[in-house]
Order: C-alpha cells, then sequence, then structure tokens
C-alpha cells in the first residue's frame, strides 16, 4: 500500500520535471507554415531525360543546391524536402520548399530560380586593363580601411586575374571523380559536350603554362594549370584534393550544369498575423474542449473521473515530450490528430471504469476489482487502438505532407494514450483506493447518476 | 433487448440518412476548393474599411486572370478565386489590390488531383486491412457467426459513417458555399479510424459474453452485451464531441468545418456500433439459420 502510493508520487513528479521541460525554451516545438506563417512552394523537376538510376542523384544535388542558395538567403530553419509521387515512368519528381516566416515570395523565388552558373575564365593578360581594375580594387580596400563606403565604380565586378569565356556549365556533359595513375590523390573529369569541346579545345590552345579558372556563382572553385592543348572534350582537375573535397567539387560541377529543369507548380503563403491566430485560437479551443471533458469526467465517475483527469494531463505532457524530442511538426492537420487522441485517451479510462464499476459487485475487495477491471478492460482497448494504428500506419505510407502530420501525430498519442491508461491511471487509482469497501467508497468509485 | 428487437426501425432510420446524404452528393456532390481542383485563393485584409467589391474586381478584371469570384470575410477581408496563376501574375495582382495579403495559395491541378487520388487509395487499403484485421482478432468467435462477417459489417458501419457526414458537407455546400479542402479528407480518414475503433469495442463485449452465456440465443447475447456498452459509447462520444464543439466554436476559421464533419462522423460513428452494427449481427445469424 505504502509503496503504491511512493509510486503514485514519484509518477506525479516525473510528470511535473517533463511539463516544466515541455514550457521550457530548450528544443521549442516545430509549428508548420499554416501556424506560424511563411511560405510553402513546390516545384516539379523534369527529369524525362534522366535515366531511372541518375534521378536520384540528380535530385539529390538538385536539393542541395536549392538549400544553399536558401541558406544564403538567410531563412531560417528552411525545409527542402524530395517528394516523388506515383510510380515507375509516370513518376513525379518535387521538390519542396518551406520558408518559414517568408511571405514576400517575390524575393523568396528570386534566391531560388536563379540558376546556378558554372564559368570557365582564362589568366586576364598583363596590361592597362588589368592595372585599371587592380587600382579600383585597391582604392576600395583603401576606402574599407578608412570607413568611407566603397566608391560606385564599375571595375569592380571584374575580376583582375581572370577573364570570361564562352564556356559555362551549360556545355558541361558530366563530372566525376578520378584517380590518377601517377598520384595517389583524386582527381576531377570534366565532359564537355561537342560544342563546349570545342571551346574548350580553343582555349586550351591559346592558354597553355596558364591558368583557367573555374568558377561557381561567381566563385572560384580552383584553378588548373593546362599543359596541352585538350580536343577531346576532356579535362582534367588535379589539385590537392582530398577524396571528399574532389567529392564535393564534382557534386557542384555537376550542379554547375543543372541537373535537371525545375518548374514551380504551386505555392501557398500564410500571412504571420494569420497563422499566430490559428494557432492562438487552435489552443484556446483544446484548453476549454480539456476543461469541459474534465468538469465531465470529474462529475460522472468522480474519484475515478478526477484520477483520469491527471492521467490525462500526464497524457499531455508525455506526448508534448515526444513531439519536442522528435522534433514534430505540429500543422492544424497534426493539432487535430493529437486532440484525437485525446478522445482516444479518454475512451481508455472510461472503459477501464466501466468495467470497474461491474467488477466493484463482483469482489469483496476494492483492489481485487481494480486489477481485474483493468485485465479485461486491456482487450477491447488494444484492439480498437490497434486498429486506428493501422490506419494511421497506411495514411502515413500513402499520405501528402498534410496527411502525414496528421497520422504521425495520431499513431504517437494512441501509442501514448494505451501506456498512460493502463500504467498511470492504474497506480493512481491503487494508490487512492483503500482496501475495505464502504458506503463512501461505493459512492466515490461508481458513476453517473446512482448514489 | 429493445434496440435488437426494434432493430428495423433502426435500419431505416440509418438506411433514409444513408440515401438522404447519397442524393444529396449525387445532386449537388461536392463543392471541391482549390486543395484539390488546383486554382488560386488570396485572402486581402484592408487596413480601413472594404472598398465595395465592384470597385475590387474591375481591376482585377483587366488583368485577364480568367473568372474571379470574390467573397466578403468579417468586416475588413476579401477572398478572391482564380485558376492556377504563375508569379509573375500574382505580383502583377497585389499591385492592382491595396491591401494586406494575409495568405495566397496558388496550386496546380497536378498536383490537387493527386492529393484526391493518394486520399483514395488510402482509404482502400485501411478498408481492407480492417476487414482483415477484425478477421483475425474475432477468429476464436466463429459460433455461431463467422468471424469474417464481423469484419464486414464493420465495415458496412464504415460506410454509414463515411456516408452521412459527406452528404453533409455536400448540403453545407450547396447552401453555405463551404468548400471541401484537405482537412476534410483528414476528418474522414479520422472518422474511419474511430468508426471501426467503437465498433471493435462493441463487438468485442459480444465476443466475452458469448464465451460467458453459452447458454442464452445469440440475439440475447448481443442486447446484454450492449445493455453493457452502451454508457460507455456515449460517454467517450459525449467527451470527443464536446471537445469537437469547443474547436468549433472557440477554434480559428480554417478548422471550423472540420470539427463539425467531425462532430457528426463522431456521433453516427457512436450509433452505428451500437444501434446498426450489432443488430445487423443479429439479422445476418437469424438469415443464416433460416438458409440453413
Amino acid at each position: 500500500m505504502i509503496s503504491r502510493r511512493i509510486l503514485a508520487i514519484v509518477i506525479i513528479v516525473l510528470a511535473v520535471l517533463l511539463a516544466w521541460f515541455d514550457l521550457s525554451a530548450y528544443r521549442p516545438f516545430r509549428l508548420g507554415l499554416d501556424l506560424r506563417g511563411g511560405s510553402h512552394l513546390v516545384y516539379e523537376a523534369d527529369v524525362s531525360s534522366l535515366s531511372a538510376a541518375d534521378i536520384k542523384d540528380a535530385m539529390s544535388a538538385l536539393r542541395e543546391v536549392i538549400e544553399r542558395r536558401i541558406n544564403a538567403f538567410g531563412v531560417a530553419e528552411p525545409v527542402i524536402q524530395i517528394e516523388t509521387a506515383g510510380l515507375g515512368n509516370d513518376a513525379k519528381h518535387r521538390l519542396i520548399v518551406e520558408l518559414p516566416g517568408v511571405t514576400d515570395l517575390n524575393e523568396a523565388l528570386k534566391v531560388i530560380d536563379v540558376t546556378p552558373v558554372l564559368e570557365f575564365k582564362t589568366e586576364r593578360p598583363d596590361g592597362p586593363e588589368k592595372e585599371t581594375i587592380r587600382a579600383a580594387y585597391q582604392e576600395a580596400q583603401e576606402a574599407l580601411i578608412a570607413g568611407k563606403p566603397l566608391p560606385d565604380n564599375p571595375r569592380l565586378q571584374e575580376d583582375p586575374e581572370f577573364v570570361s569565356t564562352p564556356l559555362t556549365g551549360r556545355y558541361l556533359k558530366r563530372a566525376r571523380v578520378d584517380f590518377g595513375q601517377q598520384s595517389i590523390n583524386p582527381s576531377i573529369s570534366l565532359e564537355f559536350d561537342k560544342t563546349g569541346g570545342e571551346i574548350f579545345a580553343e582555349l586550351t590552345k591559346a592558354n597553355i603554362d596558364k591558368r583557367i579558372g573555374i568558377y561557381l556563382d561567381g566563385r572560384p572553385l580552383s584553378a588548373p594549370v593546362v599543359r596541352e592543348e585538350i580536343s577531346d572534350g576532356r579535362a582534367e582537375i588535379t589539385g590537392q584534393f582530398t577524396l571528399t573535397e574532389a567529392r564535393e567539387l564534382v557534386r557542384n560541377l555537376n550542379l554547375g550544369a543543372l541537373p535537371v529543369a525545375i518548374k514551380l507548380v504551386s505555392t501557398e503563403t500564410v500571412g504571420a498575423t494569420l497563422g499566430q491566430e490559428a494557432f492562438d485560437q487552435g489552443v484556446r479551443a483544446g484548453i476549454i474542449g480539456l476543461l469541459i471533458v474534465a468538469v465531465f469526467m470529474i462529475l460522472w465517475y468522480r474519484l475515478n473521473g478526477l484520477v483520469a483527469v491527471v492521467s490525462l494531463a500526464i497524457y499531455i505532457v508525455l506526448v508534448l515530450v515526444v513531439f519536442k524530442l522528435l522534433l514534430v511538426t505540429l500543422t492544424a492537420a497534426g493539432i487535430a490528430g493529437f486532440i484525437l487522441s485525446l478522445g482516444i485517451a479518454v475512451d481508455a479510462n472510461v472503459l477501464i471504469f466501466e468495467r470497474l464499476k461491474e467488477e466493484l459487485w463482483q469482489h469483496e475487495h476494492l483492489h481485487e476489482a481494480i486489477r481485474d477491471g483493468f485485465a479485461h478492460a486491456w482487450l477491447p482497448i488494444r484492439d480498437s487502438n490497434l486498429s486506428s494504428i493501422i490506419s494511421a500506419l497506411i495514411l502515413f505510407w500513402f499520405g501528402t505532407s498534410l496527411i502525414r502530420g496528421f497520422a504521425l501525430t495520431l499513431t504517437i498519442g494512441i501509442v501514448i494514450s494505451m501506456f498512460t491508461a493502463i500504467t498511470v491511471t492504474r497506480n493512481l487509482l491503487l494508490a487512492v483506493a483503500p482496501v475495505h469497501k464502504t458506503r463512501l467508497v461505493h459512492f466515490l468509485f461508481s458513476s453517473g447518476f446512482r448514489r | 433487448m429493445f434496440i435488437i428487437n426494434h432493430r428495423k426501425i433502426f435500419f431505416m432510420i440509418s438506411g433514409l440518412l444513408v440515401l438522404t446524404s447519397l442524393i444529396g452528393l449525387f445532386r449537388y456532390g461536392l463543392k471541391l476548393g482549390t486543395d484539390f481542383t488546383g486554382g488560386t485563393i488570396m485572402e486581402i485584409e484592408y487596413s480601413g474599411t472594404r472598398p465595395e467589391l465592384a470597385l475590387i474586381k474591375s481591376p482585377i478584371d483587366a488583368l485577364a486572370l480568367g473568372p474571379v469570384s470574390l467573397q466578403t470575410i468579417g468586416e475588413r477581408s476579401v477572398l478572391l478565386r482564380l485558376r492556377t496563376i504563375t508569379e509573375d501574375e500574382h505580383q502583377a495582382l497585389k499591385q492592382t489590390l491595396s491591401g494586406l495579403e494575409k495568405r495566397y495559395s496558388s496550386i496546380g491541378p497536378a498536383v490537387g488531383e493527386e492529393l484526391a487520388r493518394r486520399g483514395i487509395i488510402a482509404i482502400l487499403i485501411v478498408v481492407v486491412l480492417i476487414i482483415l484485421f477484425i478477421a483475425f482478432v474475432f477468429r476464436h468467435v466463429s459460433k455461431p457467426v463467422n468471424s469474417w462477417k464481423y469484419g464486414v459489417i464493420a465495415i458496412l458501419a464504415l460506410i454509414h459513417d463515411i456516408a452521412i457526414p459527406t452528404g453533409v458537407m455536400a448540403l453545407l455546400g450547396r447552401f453555405y458555399g463551404v468548400e471541401v479542402d484537405a482537412l476534410f479528407l483528414t476528418a474522414l480518414l479520422t472518422i474511419l479510424g474511430l468508426s471501426v475503433n467503437d465498433t471493435i469495442v462493441v463487438f468485442d463485449r459480444i465476443r466475452e459474453n458469448l464465451k460467458q452465456h453459452t447458454g442464452e440465443k445469440f440475439d440475447e447475447v448481443v442486447g446484454r452485451s450492449l445493455n453493457e456498452i452502451i454508457v460507455r459509447s456515449i460517454n467517450t462520444s459525449l467527451t470527443v464531441i464536446l471537445v469537437l464543439l469547443a474547436i468549433y466554436f472557440f477554434g480559428s476559421a480554417s478548422t471550423k468545418y472540420f470539427a463539425l464533419v467531425m462532430a457528426v462522423g463522431m456521433f453516427v460513428g457512436t450509433y452505428s456500433s451500437i444501434f446498426i452494427a450489432s443488430p445487423l449481427l443479429v439479422s445476418w445469424q437469424k438469415w443464416s439459420a433460416r438458409v440453413k
């Protein structure tokens, strides 16, 4: 008996600690765009020219380039996902981009829509032009040191060391990591298409023993030295790469050729105020609903009802802990799933109490009645919840992101509700139940309009 | 026993409700929102007084974006609906409207169709798995009614529980212009889960009583089980409906009709487990006995 009560106190203390964790700022809840405002963009990739094996690579390369661009744009916690819909050749490959807090679509789209540019540049010949640009840079640097605004000189747009050539990522067929025979360092081989190969042959012929700069998005990647004219449309970049660097570079180069063309197929924007409103109202509705349920449970099930309300509170605390730890993104649909699981959690308690009422007539000892009540209520709780979990798992498997959010919170909720109904409610009830039945005890453990 | 004895009345009530729903559904159809059909929705809030709708509309028409429908929301907002537009068209549209853009969505038709298709596939798979699951769980209860029949009846109850809220939605669409959105699909899926959940709890009681009261006739066992379980069923659905009503009255506008449809589904779901599914078991058993 005493150990029961100690256990009950331990459970409640633990729950209070976890509630404190829920309310703490550590790992804040992730709200979906519909609840905090932001933009949701769906791009469709044109993969018709790719073989099935290359699609996956192309899509993850696409994802990375977009992610880099968004990070450069300075969006907090962007979510970028690849979604494949349909099967086989009909499959649609999409890129879903979620930008929390971004409500000016125009700005966001500008950043994403710019195709990454791969450029090849040759050394700028020494001469007055190079000197002018250098002088402009010198001036800018001095201005910066002096804390003055940058001079408005168009020369600053140019690179003093390199000049642009017609060769760009447009002509790159593909790049891959290679291992040279003389060196253990990996090298990178590039393959141009026909036109690219011709331009490259001319460039290399004119620039033997000089560097060719490889630029991505205007930033220099590397500048290998040309050793001889290359006419087969293939180039090799050797250098002191580690394997990781080489791989990264290859990926970037393949990106420069833009693996797939993308098309914006749908956009959604929720203003921050609307999202906040939806969130506040959702929370308010949840709290009011819970209070009504609590009042009903206590009036109808008396002491049991009170125990159930405590158990439900613990249930909510636990679910929120899981949401926090698994970084579940809460959307309006997700919250609906959670509220539904709340209903299921109440049901488990109701099933137990109705059962308990029946057992109460058959047993001399209250504790036996409670134990039997729980044992008998377990089967319907298990079976009915299993069927709900089956539904939720299928929805998760087949659903779009909205349905998935719902299925996920529902599944988490159901699993935890089974745990709290069977362990928490049971231990709390056993802790408060006296051993012998008196009239008062009978009243407290009964329900409904009966005395 | 009251419910079992008068089961034909309840069958008729349900039959009538389902029939009305189906007629409503086929006559009016569902008013599908842009989530399913593709298209654009834009909500604009004006800081001062809202201009006359005609004044808002004429500059939009000048942009030639196809048919545009305007609807007022609350005191200061207006909702625009039009075809799927490109981002350039969106920017041009924004220029012509003086208010603040609160919400904007432009969904490609293919994306919408896919949501509907995936939803339907998911529902079908769930239905099949549930029949199998129930047949498995009730496999030890093959007398006097085969376990797979429990599954079939659970699905019949499910169709009943899905049909009525869908009918309600069709009527709401016809008379109040309420659109079916992705949340409605979620509501249906939820009703699906709860309906079966509830039916299983009731069937479980029958399963247990069949073991304990082997002497009784099948209809008596079912009647006894219903008496034992009815309070639980009402209380459970009552608590859920209370929460849903709270969402309906105090929740955000976007979840209002979701809550309403769910509440209807919850109500008919509980009703069907007690007044339809279990009496159907009895009818089926009697019918099989007569055929033999």
